[in-house]
């Protein structure tokens, strides 16, 4: 009798084991489905676009022939139009996650800007498009111009800027806090000579990786008129201008073979670029992580 | 030390220096004044910038509906804006069809993904895969959707030979891969912050990994993953790039995967791409469209907080 039943309680125990044994191999299967289509996709995109990217790609604007056509016109459009993003969006974000962080006080209207910020950033990047189309290119009268582009991308990453400063911000031991005022030091000045520099390496983490968000954003740019055909760079703020994300995009959409290629070549410089950002990031984190 | 100090005979006196730096108001003093003004300022423009979003949807989409009517835009099954039909169903049916199969792939996946992440994966193989795993987040839309169209897209032709080049398949694929890292680390951090007493308690009664995944983990953890998959779902609503590029420019009230059809996202895009003139209907149309997206997307990011907040089980 009981011998019969420790023969049952093996068997069934090892029908568990092995049901477990098979869902991990399944649980890490599933796993890497992920990393293989990222695999994938930077195989296809390398091996599609590494036969165009020369260095005539690299130095030349928008043409109609394949072969001719370059990245240089978009690649400078989106560096310009980064340096907009980032001087607005730090500006306003980190002070915004100043007033939040060091003089809000506990009450109704702060909770409702923080809900406001957060509620944003799940705001879906066309309908910033939409928001710049009417206030920057319309209503404000900029037309389809750089700064309209660079004012419509500050908001779409401002939520990002303000969370990321906020956390760096509260990552900030309070004894150097309470050290700077005991010092006769008055809340600005703790702000401004203690706070911020001891913060700034979170900032400027933070602040990065939203502007690598920045430059891959396509939807929103078209909506507010960034151009495909410009070949000359951009002079002035009111200047037309094209990026790197809308001739990729131009490119992709056209359906002989040849463009995919150049579309390809486009995206391996993306992401290179974007790869260069987010080291930086990583680097600046790693570098100062330890401090304090 | 200046003249008024020296007339007092050489004596410092304390409360005088005090009152009298009382009574000046020095740069340094307007500064800190000024500064906490100037902070709420621009912590009030993400608020204006709320009000803009729908100051801009409301006030379009008024104009579009004083020309269309209203109940014909949300009960018209026919989306044809250059022949004056804007009957907003095929749209919505195309996001809804892209939201399903982008679901489809993502949440099986990326749940899995999630459990051997924090239940099977040692601390050594988590820190290597987690942060490939969220490169696939970072990667722009527009890239995604040129691989759609030019990987992934003759790849399923190649199993399913009469697809066409854009079809609904291949961007609602691609839309479920973008999202798997949004389901996985979001609910990787939500097992995660299930004590491990819990799961201790489940091994001495003898249960092994999985029973303790399926009966303790998953249900305490249940709250933070369906807020994943709700916020994943809001994320493919609104993913434009990739639809637009793949799927295709065909306003197409289907469930047919394979068909090419257009989400509210692709119209505004095909829109905003084309000769449309300011002030005309189908330029107001594009915000009765990107309001019935906000609405959409606004609505799934709320029902996430909601249960993320009321489900929320505390240890």
């Amino acid at each position: 009798m009981l011998g019969q039943n420790e023969e049952g309680i093996k068997k069934r125990m090892e029908g568990r084991v092995l049901k477990n044994k098979i869902m991990a191999g399944l649980f890490f299967l599933a796993t890497s489905v992920g990393l293989i289509f990222l695999v994938l996709l930077f195989y296809r995109v390398l091996t599609q676009g590494i036969g165009y990217l020369n260095w005539n790609y690299l130095t030349s604007g928008p043409a109609p022939y394949p072969e001719e056509a370059g990245i240089w016109v978009g690649m400078i459009g989106s560096i310009m139009l980064m340096a907009i993003v980032a001087i607005f969006s730090v500006i306003i974000g980190v002070a915004s996650a100043i007033y939040l962080e060091e003089y809000a006080s506990q009450n109704k209207f702060t909770e409702f800007i923080r809900v406001n910020i957060s509620n944003l950033a799940g705001v879906p990047s066309i309908v910033f498009g939409l928001l710049g189309l009417t206030f920057f290119v319309y209503i404000f009268n900029f037309g389809y111009t750089l700064i309209a582009g660079g004012l419509t991308m500050a908001l779409l990453i401002l939520p990002v800027i303000v969370v990321a400063s906020q956390e760096a911000l509260r990552s900030v031991p309070i004894d150097l806090h309470q050290a700077s005022l005991g010092m006769g030091a008055t809340k600005w000045q703790t702000i401004a000579r203690v706070i911020l520099p001891a913060a700034l390496p979170g900032i400027l983490t933070g602040t990065i990786i939203a502007l690598s968000r920045a430059i891959g954003e396509t939807a929103p740019l078209i909506i507010v008129g960034a151009a495909t055909a410009i070949y000359t760079l951009p002079d002035s703020l009111l200047a037309k201008y094209t990026a790197m994300p809308i001739q990729i995009y131009n490119w992709t959409a056209r359906p002989q073979e040849e463009w995919q290629f150049v579309a390809g070549a486009g995206i391996i410089i993306l992401l290179a670029v974007l790869l260069l950002m987010n080291s930086i990031a990583v680097l600046i984190r790693n570098k100062f992580q330890q401090r304090l | 030390m200046d003249k008024g100090l020296q007339s007092e005979g050489n004596k410092l006196n304390v409360q005088d220096l005090i009152e009298r730096n009382k009574q000046k108001t020095t740069f340094g003093q307007r500064i800190e004044k000024v500064i906490p003004w100037f902070l709420l300022l621009c912590a009030i423009i993400s608020v204006l910038t709320t009000v803009g979003i729908l100051f801009t949807l409301l006030r379009e989409s008024i104009g579009f509906f004083s020309n269309v009517s209203i109940i014909d835009f949300y009960t018209g099954t026919s989306w044809s804006p250059w022949s004056g039909e804007y009957g907003v169903a095929p749209l919505i049916g195309g996001t809804l069809l892209i939201t399903l199969i982008a679901t489809v792939v993502a949440v099986p996946l990326g749940l899995m993904s999630a459990i051997f992440l924090s239940e099977y994966a040692n601390d050594k193989v988590r820190r290597v895969i987690k942060p490939i795993l969220e490169v696939l987040a970072g990667i722009p839309t527009v890239v995604y959707g040129y691989f759609a169209l030019t990987f992934v897209t003759p790849m399923f032709q190649s199993i399913i030979p009469d697809l066409g080049i854009f079809n609904a398949l291949s961007g609602g694929f691609v839309v479920g891969i973008m999202i798997i890292p949004m389901v996985a680390s979001l609910s990787e951090d939500a097992m995660n912050s299930v004590p491990n007493a819990l799961r201790e308690g489940a091994y001495g009664l003898g249960a092994t990994k999985l029973e303790v995944v399926y009966k303790v983990v998953l249900p305490a953890a249940l709250s933070g993953i369906v807020a994943s998959i709700v916020l994943a779902i809001s994320r493919a609503i609104g993913e434009t790039m990739i639809v637009t590029i793949a799927a295709g420019a065909t306003p197409n009230l289907t469930f047919d995967p394979t068909e090419s059809i257009q989400t509210m996202t692709a119209f505004i895009v095909q829109a905003a791409t084309g000769d449309t003139t300011f002030g005309s209907t189908i330029y107001y149309s594009l915000y009765a469209v990107g309001m019935t997206l906000f609405v959409f997307t606004l609505g799934m990011n709320l029902l996430a907080q909601y249960i993320s907040r009321k489900f929320r089980e505390e240890y």
